[in-house]
């Protein structure tokens, strides 16, 4: 057990170690002098030339390299040209509202897909399944940052139901108004999930009614309904763990376009917002903390399964 | 060309009716976009005291915020929308086609490199790269089909790969090799015209990706600019506008969603039809 997690641990260094220099070189290559931010007009030649020897600017690019790789390992993400705050504090504040957003999709995301998908296994090819499946290829082919809207539209401005951007109400502190602050950007992040899961969870609940033990259950005399709950939904939450994993890019990557669209202060408006202001230092730490936890969601996903299922545990 | 094949295609393209009204559909977007100056507006001209009307008998959409005849705005957004998706499968199609083949041709270590190269581009948060380097260079329609077509190959080359794999095992494929072909010839001539359908499939299937990403950019502002637009960049001046002329978001939206449902659906029917076993994404 301990070693199919280290040997998952040690394949994602590799892929650490080329996104590192990925993220180092979006900034060598980013347009302009990066000294030019810290000069001021009462600097002389020979003081920028002092400050670029100070900031390692002359040293060949794989030295520049491996000091700032240092840098970042012991936490030292530079600080930010726009607000002049460190970049790690910017960070960690935005994380918590992103990890909130994400955890509150995948939620709903499961807590829908999953008697859905094996509804409408059960009921194949019903009029329920069509009309089911047809909103999955909308899930699938809807652009998020329109259904959005659509939603802000809806609820926000026609029924007044839901606030439309924003964590919280100026003045107000309680839970439940992150919660209404929460519902839209949550169901617009889950909507393209549940069609994924979905339709899994169909084909694999399919796979598995076919199976010998679910006709045996039912020849021993065993309801429909406890075949269904007591063994097949077992055989079929297995793998959703895999999928979760896969859909993690879905979640970070629509986490950028959906945080903008409702002003959700996480990590994605920072992103996009770092972006526009050519704060190349946010954007950098930006690019190192998704792809993280874009690798991190695939190991624990990968770890997950290995727990839950001996037969990969065995194979080692 | 293998005849066998794409007889295949066609005529599971007429014996499914949904994936035959989603082609039927998507001809007649290409053609109205195609003809969009047969309209009596022109999408440029502006009029302001005609601003912000919803859909009457004159204007079927509506006009925007300038009193553009907002249909014709739509039609000509059309045309740049599906050129921008189909130039950037074209550019996913040609790298994914030439990594998978040759990976999967030549096997070894081309193929371990080439592999773990998708691996880390899968790996990494491709939206925002996209942002960030269409935000370098100049963004523009150029720009954002090569930034599109760049990150959205790796799919497209782990199917061709695969199929690569079990074709070359083929006895023509092997007569080829006998006979003196070079590697070149024996990849053009036997195994890409053999998986010539399983390409089509994932192109279908990148053009839906390729129209939902350049949407995206664009309505961040971020892709196609003016004096061009697309439904993604025209939904990001709509936004301003939703709480007085709601229909300025509802119709680009509405098409991009129609557009890709309809892409999907073809795909998914031809894949279904072509790789049985596969269809529901436990191969991997």
């Amino acid at each position: 057990m301990k070693k199919v997690i280290l040997k998952r641990f040690l394949n994602a260094i590799p892929l650490l170690f080329i996104i590192s220099i990925i993220a180092f070189l979006l900034i060598k290559l980013a347009p302009g002098d990066p000294i030019q931010s810290f000069v001021t007009p009462d600097m002389n030649p020979d003081d920028v030339e002092r400050m670029r020897k100070s900031l390692g600017l002359d040293q060949p690019i794989y030295m520049q390299y491996i000091l700032w790789l240092q840098n970042i390992l012991t936490g030292n993400f530079g600080y930010s040209i726009i607000t002049k705050r460190p970049v790690l504090d910017m960070i960690i504040e935005r994380i918590p509202a992103t990890l909130g957003l994400m955890g509150a999709s995948l939620l709903l995301s499961l807590i829908i897909a999953i008697p859905l998908g094996m509804i409408t296994a059960v009921k194949k090819n019903t009029i329920f399944d069509r009309i089911a499946n047809f909103f999955a290829y909308i899930g699938i082919s809807i652009p998020g940052f329109w259904f959005g809207l659509m939603l802000i539209y809806v609820f926000s401005l026609q029924l007044g139901l839901l606030p439309s951007m924003g964590m919280r109400t100026v003045g107000t502190d309680s839970i439940w108004d992150v919660m209404k602050h929460g519902i839209l950007p949550a169901t617009v992040l889950a909507f393209q999930n549940i069609s994924v899961y979905m339709r899994y969870i169909r084909s694999s609940t399919i796979r598995q009614l076919d199976e010998d033990y679910v006709q045996i259950q039912y020849a021993y005399g065993a309801s429909k309904r406890h075949v269904l709950f007591n063994h097949v939904l077992r055989n079929v939450l297995l793998p959703v763990i895999t999928i979760i994993g896969l859909s993690i890019p879905n979640l970070v990557g629509g986490a950028f376009i959906t945080e903008t669209v409702f002003s959700w202060p996480g990590l994605g408006l920072l992103g996009v917002t770092s972006i526009f202001s050519f704060d190349y230092p946010v954007i950098m730490a930006i690019t190192l903390f998704s792809s993280v936890m874009l690798i991190l969601g695939n190991l624990i996903a990968d770890i997950l399964y290995s727990v839950v299922d001996p037969r990969i545990r065995l194979r080692g | 060309m293998n005849k066998r094949k794409w007889n295949g295609v066609k005529r599971e393209l007429f014996k499914n009716k949904y994936a035959l009204m989603a082609f039927v559909l998507l001809i007649v977007f290409l053609i109205a976009a195609l003809f969009a100056f047969l309209s009596p507006f022109d999408p440029n001209k502006m009029s302001i005291i005609d601003k912000l009307q919803s859909p009457n008998g004159k204007h079927l959409f509506g006009t925007d915020e300038y009193g553009r005849d907002y249909f014709t705005r739509v039609l000509y957004g059309a045309r740049v929308s599906l050129a921008v998706g189909f130039l950037s499968m074209i550019v996913a199609v040609v790298i994914g086609t030439t990594v998978g083949t040759v990976s999967g041709y030549f096997g070894g270590w081309i193929d371990n490199i080439l592999m773990r190269f998708v691996e880390v581009l899968m790996s990494i948060p491709s939206f925002f790269l996209m942002l960030l380097l269409n935000a370098y260079m100049k963004p523009g329609i150029t720009t954002l089909v090569l930034i599109i077509g760049f990150f959205t190959w790796m799919e497209i080359a782990r199917i061709v790969r695969s199929e690569t794999l079990s074709i070359k095992e083929r006895e023509y494929v092997m007569y080829a090799k006998a006979s003196g072909q070079s590697s070149f010839l024996t990849i053009t001539k036997h195994i890409i015209p053999n998986i010539a359908p399983t390409i089509i499939i994932a192109g279908t299937l990148n053009i839906a990706t390729a129209i939902l990403m350049e949407s995206s950019l664009s309505f961040l502002g971020l892709g196609v600019q003016q004096p061009n637009s697309s439904w993604g960049s025209m939904l990001n001046s709509a936004q301003g506008y939703i709480g007085e002329a709601w229909h300025l978001t509802l119709f680009p939206g509405f098409l991009i969603l129609f557009t890709v449902l309809c892409f999907n659906v073809l795909g998914d029917v031809l894949r279904v039809a072509f790789e049985p076993k596969g269809a529901n994404g436990e191969k991997k």
